[in-house]
């Protein structure tokens, strides 16, 4: 593992670089705002980085409710299993992580 | 011409018989002939009505060529024959032979010019596909497949009552525009909603989809959902409740594809908030909004089918699929990643890549019928897809923490399916105009003004941004082993549970009742030959049955002996 080919990713700085042009890229789309006129159908289209705006409030809201989903919907992997194993005793062929195993 | 009469699922069912009998390069070689022979036959034909007959007081049209049903012939092709290059390594003829047997279940269902021919094609697109679940060989594909089978034959039940109730009402088949009228429309509606996975009918497809086989997986994607959409294109266009439905299919998924693990049932989840998508845009039943719905089912089926055929090559690669199993795959699977990341630009509708110019036909649609909230919906929805499919994807596949795993590309055929997929993303997103020529309706749309463009590339834009905020601030939620209960929790688990919990107080009930009843009997028979003790002795209950036999015997003897005497 030691001498192994260092890729793209594995240096800090790249991933740095990489976050910059998307820093970068997000400025100047909200700056795009201020300069093209976009069309509008809808009144709310026409507020200042609407678009940006509820992109990211969205995203955000989305994975914090996603996360709070889990306290109440998450069980273990094998929740569902746990049923047929009791019902099925010969279970001798089911070996752990078959599922994983392509056909 | 005869040609004109052999409808487009003959060459596959053809293709099915030939593939059960040849072996190796022969059996490739037809495989991937009958979907370019049907494809440009599909190409030549006119639109009409090309073969009808008459079954007792009924026409039956099995073969009806039109737009709409063109446009889903072509699509079907595509993905066949994407899906059997995909799956040229595999050596199992039932998967060769059902994906053959389903893929032409599909062309004859959207062919379909009548309700009981479609009737047909709905039940084969049950029974075959189930065998492209069921050849994953383990005891959780097996279980999930029958799931799968029992709603899906259900829906065929259901369409066939409806079917009926149609024919009683109107005294055709003839499948076109239907309606939410009367009993027959509501219970064909159901069926259709059924196989288009509505909310509360969609557990069949993320409990069944992430167990099938590698490359059946992808044939399932294609195909079940798609011919739903097209028939409620047909039989529901503007029916306002599909907009309100559309919405939820597009919404609640995507909550559930942030939290899920294995990373095909992602996938599945979001091939219901796009098909979510197509449901709003029937539901609005303008010339723009049926285009939207028809030309994203087709966008759809290519690049869903491209992001499921790239975790296939995952799963094919490494044997795992969890997301929390993977990462750092894009040291040694490059072209895997790239091909994938095209998928996910798509589903994502970047400019330039297919999905940007299907679906912003459905949000304009939306906005201009002055659907308000739908339409901030599915903005939300637009921007949750990125997250979960455009970024979550790739991400924890391919980048993410490093799993370690160093495993190479997939053989050269799952490579070259997934280009070709890749390419016709590509090539439809930058170039509509020729996916806009097929179209039922001509609107002289185009996606590629500089508003759209550049509020789409903010929403996008802003939502990766809010993917890395999420990282560094360490609120986005790991991936974890785990199962999110949805709404199959209660067919899986409280209703059996409930079942069995019923039955058991029934029987035991059952059992204090008996007894109780046995006792007050015991009892009762006592008391009775208690107070007949004195009266007749003999005949009474405390004497053993032995004693009764033995005066029966008596009786008889004595009988038989004066039968002799008088004779």
């Amino acid at each position: 593992m030691d001498n192994e080919k260092t890729y793209i990713f594995d240096k800090p700085e790249n991933v740095k670089r990489l976050m910059h042009i998307l820093y970068a890229c997000c400025a100047v789309l909200f700056l795009l705002d201020f300069i093209i006129h976009r069309h509008i159908v809808h009144d709310w289209e026409g507020l200042w980085g609407f678009y940006a705006i509820y992109g990211f409030v969205g995203c955000v809201v989305l994975v914090l409710v996603a996360t709070w989903m889990r306290t109440f919907l998450m069980r273990s992997e094998d929740y569902y299993d746990d049923e047929g194993k009791a019902e099925q005793t010969d279970t001798s062929d089911v070996k752990a992580g078959d599922h994983n195993v392509d056909a | 011409m005869w040609m004109l009469e052999i409808p487009p699922f003959v060459p596959f069912f053809i293709g099915a018989l030939l593939a059960a009998v040849s072996r190796g390069l022969l059996r490739n070689i037809l495989l991937i002939a009958v979907p370019i022979l049907g494809g440009l036959h599909l190409w030549m034909i006119p639109e009409g009505i090309h073969l009808q007959f008459a079954f007792l007081d009924y026409t039956l049209t099995p073969y009806r060529a039109d737009k709409l049903s063109i446009m889903f012939g072509y699509v079907f092709h595509i993905a066949a024959f994407i899906g059997i290059i995909y799956s040229l390594h595999v050596r199992d003829t039932t998967q060769q032979v059902s994906a053959m047997l389903y893929a032409g279940s599909g062309l004859g269902a959207v062919f379909a010019g009548d309700l009981l021919t479609l009737f047909v094609f709905w039940e084969l697109l049950a029974f075959t596909s189930v065998f492209l679940i069921w050849a994953r060989k383990t005891r959780r594909a097996y279980v999930a497949g029958m799931r799968y089978l029992i709603i899906q034959v259900l829906s065929g039940v259901i369409l066939l009552a409806g079917t009926l109730f149609y024919a009683a009402q109107h005294g055709t088949l003839d499948f076109n525009f239907i309606g939410l009228e009367g009993m027959a429309g509501w219970l064909i509606f159901i069926a259709f909603g059924i196989k288009c996975a509505f909310p509360m009918a969609h557990n069949w497809l993320t409990d069944a989809y992430p167990e099938a086989t590698v490359t059946g997986t992808v044939f399932l994607s294609a195909f079940t959902t798609k011919v739903a959409v097209y028939s409620l294109a047909r039989g529901y266009p503007g029916t306002e409740i599909l907009v309100y439905i559309g919405a939820a299919m597009a919404c609640f998924p995507i909550f559930f594809a942030v939290i899920e693990n294995d990373l095909r049932r992602v996938l599945a989840y979001s091939l219901i908030n796009q098909v979510g998508f197509m449901v709003v845009g029937i539901g609005i039943g303008t010339a723009l909004a049926i285009n939207g719905a028809v030309s994203h089912a087709f966008n759809d089926i290519i690049f869903k089918g491209l992001l499921f055929m790239s975790m296939g090559a995952v799963l094919h690669m490494t044997g795992r699929i969890n997301g929390s199993d993977l990462g750092g795959l894009y040291k040694t699977m490059p072209k895997t990643t790239i091909l994938c990341i095209v998928g996910a630009a798509s589903i994502s509708a970047f400019p330039l890549f297919s999905g940007f110019v299907s679906k912003s036909m459905v949000m304009s649609a939306a906005l201009e019928e002055g659907f308000d909230v739908v339409w901030l919906l599915l903005l939300f929805a637009a921007a949750g897809v990125f997250h979960h499919a455009g970024i979550k994807i790739p991400y924890f596949a391919f980048f993410a923490h490093d799993s370690g795993l160093r495993v190479s590309d997939p053989p050269n055929n799952m490579l070259l399916a997934m280009l070709i997929a890749a390419v016709l993303c590509v090539g439809i997103g930058s170039f509509p105009g020729y996916l806009y020529s097929i179209l039922p309706y001509d609107t002289g749309y185009n996606p590629y003004d500089a508003s759209h463009v550049l509020s789409q590339t903010q929403l996008l834009f802003f939502s990766a941004l809010a993917f890395v905020w999420l990282n560094l601030k360490g609120l986005y939620p790991p991936e974890l082993h785990s199962t999110n209960l949805d709404f199959d929790w209660f067919y899986r688990r409280a209703f059996p549970t409930a079942f069995r919990n019923a039955f058991a107080i029934i029987w035991k009930v059952d059992g204090v009742i008996r007894k109780e009843f046995l006792s007050k009997l015991d009892l009762g028979l006592s008391m009775i030959a208690e107070r007949n003790k004195g009266v007749s002795s003999l005949l009474s209950r405390t004497y053993p049955a032995g004693s009764m036999v033995m005066w029966v015997a008596v009786i008889l003897a004595a009988y038989l002996f004066l039968s002799f005497i008088t004779h």
